[in-house]
C-alpha cells in the first residue's frame, strides 16, 4: 500500500429499475466524498439498478462504454469511484460487475464470480458468471474486488491474497434473515461479520465492506457497512439500516505491522494447494486418505 | 409433546418490530403513501398489525375500521376499542349487517363457512373502499400460521397490500403483542374468527397454535422429514395431517392459474417485482 487511503462509504437503498435517477444519487455521492478529501468511494452491488431485477436485468444492462458509465467516469478526477450495474458485454452476455473508476476513466471492472441461485436468489438464471479475480491496480494500492457471494467462497479472499492486495474491497446486497437471535442481531448479519472479520484474519488485509439498505418486495437488505482493519478489528461501521455514509482510514501502516506481526503472506506454500489441486484433477476428485499406519 | 413445543424459536421482539415498521413505512413511500387502514377485529393480529401500523406512519395516520356483524361477539367491538384506546389511532365503525343480510337471506343459517366468507369478503370490500379516500394502503393481519394452513378467506381476510405479520407463526405474534403493549383481554382471550357464536379456531382446528407452530417451523423452515419429526415426539398422524393442509391450500397463497399461450405470460415468464416502478 502507497500511503494512507481515506474512503467513504455509500449505503444506499437503490431505487429498482431507476438508473437516472440512481445515476444522480451517485454523482451527488461522488461530489460529497470529494469535498470531503476522501480518495476513494465505495457504492454497493448493483448500486445503479437495484437487485432483485429479474426481467429488468436485460432493460437496465449497460455497456462498459455507456454514456451513464462515462459521467461517473469523469466524476472520478483526484477521487476513485466503485460502483455496481449489469454490464451488458459486446455478446450480449449480462454480467453483475462492479466497476472502478479513477483518472477520468474505467480502470477494472470485476464480474461477480459467484451467483446464487438458490432460496431467494435468482442471479444464476438472468446473469453470466465472470471468471477472474484480477486485482485492481489503484493509484492508491493494490485492491480485490468481491461481490457479495464472492466473499463466501474462501478461495476467492485467498487469490486475492496470493496476488498482495492491500485490501479488499467487498460489496454487497444481501438480504437480512432470523429474528431469534437473543442479543438482537440479524441472523445473517452475524454470518457476515464473522465472515468479514475471519478473513481479514486469515490473509492480514483491509476490509471495506459496502452493503445496501431498504426493501425490495419486502426483502430488507441489513446494512452493516464498514472498515474492518488487517487485525481483524471493526474500525468504522453504520448502525441499523439507514441510508448512511462510512468514513475511514486504510493505514499503510497497519498492512505493515499486521503482516510483520503474522507473516501468513511470506509463509503461505501455496504451491502444495497448486500440487494438490493438479493431482485432484488428474485423478478426477479428491484424494483419498494418506494409507501411512503410525 | 412436551420437549417437541420447545423447537419454535422466540422471536427478537425489539428486533423483528424495527424491521416491521421499517417494512410498512418504506414499501408505502415507495409508491407516494404515508398512511394505512385495517380492519380491526378485536383479535390479537389485527391488534399487532394496528400497533405496528401506529409506530410506522403515526397513529393520526392509521384508520382502525370496526366491522361487526350482527350476530359477532359484543366483546369483540370492546376489545377493538380498547386497542383504539392504547395506539391512538382513528377508528371508524361500520356495521356489515344492512349489506350483509339482503345477499345473506338465500344461504341456509347452518352453512356457516360459506355466511362466514362473506362477511369475510365484506369486510375486504369496506377497506378497500375506504382505503381510497384515505389515501392508504390496506394493511394485512395475516399471520404465516394461517397462511400455510390455509386458514383465512380467500379474497377475505388474507386480501392486504402490505402484510407485516405474514412471516411470524401465531405464537410468534403474542410474543410481539406483549412487546408492544397490545391490552391483556386481547391477548388472553382464545383465538377465534368470530364467524359464528363460540367458534375458536383451536376447536375447528383440532389442535393447539402452540404444537401446530412447532410442527410447521420444523417442517416448513427446518425441512425435517417425517422420520426425523417422530424422532422429536411428533404424532405422525398430525404431521401428516398438517402437511397435507399446506400442500391442499397453495391455491389461496397464489394468483390464480393463467392458460399460457404466448412466449411471456404474466407471473409465469413475465417476471418483475411488485416493486418495480415507484
Amino acid at each position: 500500500m502507497k500511503r494512507d487511503v481515506k474512503v467513504q462509504l455509500v449505503q444506499s437503498a437503490p431505487v429498482l429499475g431507476d438508473v437516472s435517477r440512481n445515476l444522480e444519487a451517485h454523482l451527488e455521492a461522488v461530489e460529497a466524498a470529494r469535498d470531503a478529501g476522501a480518495d476513494l468511494v465505495v457504492f454497493p452491488e448493483l448500486s445503479l439498478t437495484g437487485y432483485f431485477l429479474r426481467d429488468l436485468t436485460s432493460e437496465v444492462a449497460l455497456a462498459i462504454d455507456s454514456g451513464v458509465v462515462e459521467r461517473l467516469a469523469e466524476a472520478a478526477q483526484d477521487i476513485s469511484v466503485c460502483f455496481g450495474m449489469v454490464e451488458e458485454a459486446d455478446d450480449h452476455r449480462l454480467f453483475n460487475a462492479q466497476v472502478f473508476c479513477e483518472d477520468g476513466r474505467v480502470l477494472q471492472t470485476h464480474r461477480k464470480v459467484y451467483l446464487p441461485t438458490y432460496g431467494l436468489f435468482e442471479e444464476g438464471r438472468y446473469l453470466a458468471p465472470g471468471d477472474s479475480f484480477a486485482p485492481v491496480d489503484s493509484r492508491l494500492g493494490r485492491f480485490g474486488l468481491l461481490v457479495c457471494e464472492d466473499l463466501w467462497h474462501l478461495s476467492s479472499s485467498y487469490l486475492h491474497f496470493l496476488n498482495g492486495v492491500d485490501a479488499i474491497v467487498c460489496v454487497s446486497a444481501a438480504p437480512g434473515r432470523g429474528v431469534t437471535d437473543p442479543d438482537g442481531e440479524i441472523s445473517t448479519a452475524r454470518s457476515w461479520n464473522l465472515l468479514l472479520e475471519t478473513q481479514a484474519l486469515f490473509f492480514q488485509l483491509h476490509t471495506v465492506y459496502v452493503n445496501r439498505v431498504g426493501f425490495e418486495d419486502g426483502v430488507l437488505f441489513w446494512g452493516g457497512t464498514k472498515v474492518v482493519s488487517p487485525f481483524g478489528r471493526v474500525v468504522a461501521e453504520a448502525e441499523g439500516q439507514d441510508e448512511a455514509v462510512v468514513s475511514a482510514t486504510l493505514e499503510a501502516g497497519a498492512l505493515r505491522r499486521a503482516r510483520t506481526m503474522t507473516p501468513t503472506l511470506r509463509d503461505e506454500k501455496s504451491h502444495l494447494v497448486l500440487e494438490t489441486l493438479m493431482r485432484m484433477r488428474h485423478g478426477n476428485g479428491p484424494e483419498e486418505p494418506s494409507r501411512d499406519s503410525s | 409433546m412436551g420437549t417437541a413445543l420447545k423447537s419454535l424459536p422466540a422471536i427478537h421482539p425489539e428486533l423483528a418490530t424495527d424491521i416491521l415498521v421499517r417494512f410498512l413505512r418504506e414499501e408505502s413511500e415507495k409508491f407516494g403513501f404515508a398512511r394505512g387502514v385495517l380492519g380491526l377485529s378485536g383479535g390479537i393480529d389485527s391488534a399487532v398489525s394496528c400497533a405496528l401500523a401506529a409506530r410506522a406512519f403515526g397513529p393520526e395516520n392509521v384508520l382502525a375500521v370496526v366491522m361487526p356483524y350482527r350476530t359477532s361477539a359484543p366483546e369483540s367491538r370492546a376489545h377493538a376499542l380498547e386497542c383504539v384506546e392504547v395506539f391512538g389511532t382513528r377508528v371508524r365503525e361500520i356495521d356489515i349487517s344492512p349489506m350483509a343480510d339482503p345477499y345473506l337471506a338465500d344461504i341456509p343459517d347452518d352453512d356457516r363457512v360459506r355466511r362466514g366468507n362473506v362477511m369475510a369478503r365484506l369486510r375486504m370490500t369496506v377497506l378497500y373502499d375506504l382505503s381510497a379516500p384515505e389515501n392508504a394502503l390496506v394493511i394485512g393481519t395475516s399471520n404465516k400460521t394461517e397462511l400455510l394452513l390455509g386458514y383465512s378467506t380467500l379474497h377475505g381476510d388474507s386480501a392486504s397490500a402490505l402484510n407485516p405479520l405474514g412471516d411470524l407463526y401465531k405464537t410468534q405474534v403474542r410474543q410481539l403483542a406483549e412487546y408492544l403493549d397490545v391490552p391483556e383481554a386481547v391477548r388472553d382471550k382464545a383465538p377465534s374468527a368470530d364467524l359464528w357464536e363460540g367458534q375458536t379456531d383451536e376447536q375447528e382446528l383440532g389442535f393447539t397454535y402452540a404444537e401446530v407452530d412447532a410442527l410447521l417451523h420444523l417442517q416448513v423452515d427446518r425441512r425435517l422429514t417425517d422420520g426425523e419429526l417422530a424422532g422429536r415426539g411428533f404424532d405422525p398422524a398430525f404431521a401428516e395431517r398438517v402437511r397435507s393442509m399446506v400442500a391442499r391450500n397453495q391455491y389461496k397463497r397464489r394468483p390464480p392459474i393463467i392458460a399460457k399461450l404466448s412466449n411471456r405470460t404474466v407471473n409465469v415468464d413475465f417476471r418483475y417485482l411488485r416493486d418495480w416502478r415507484h
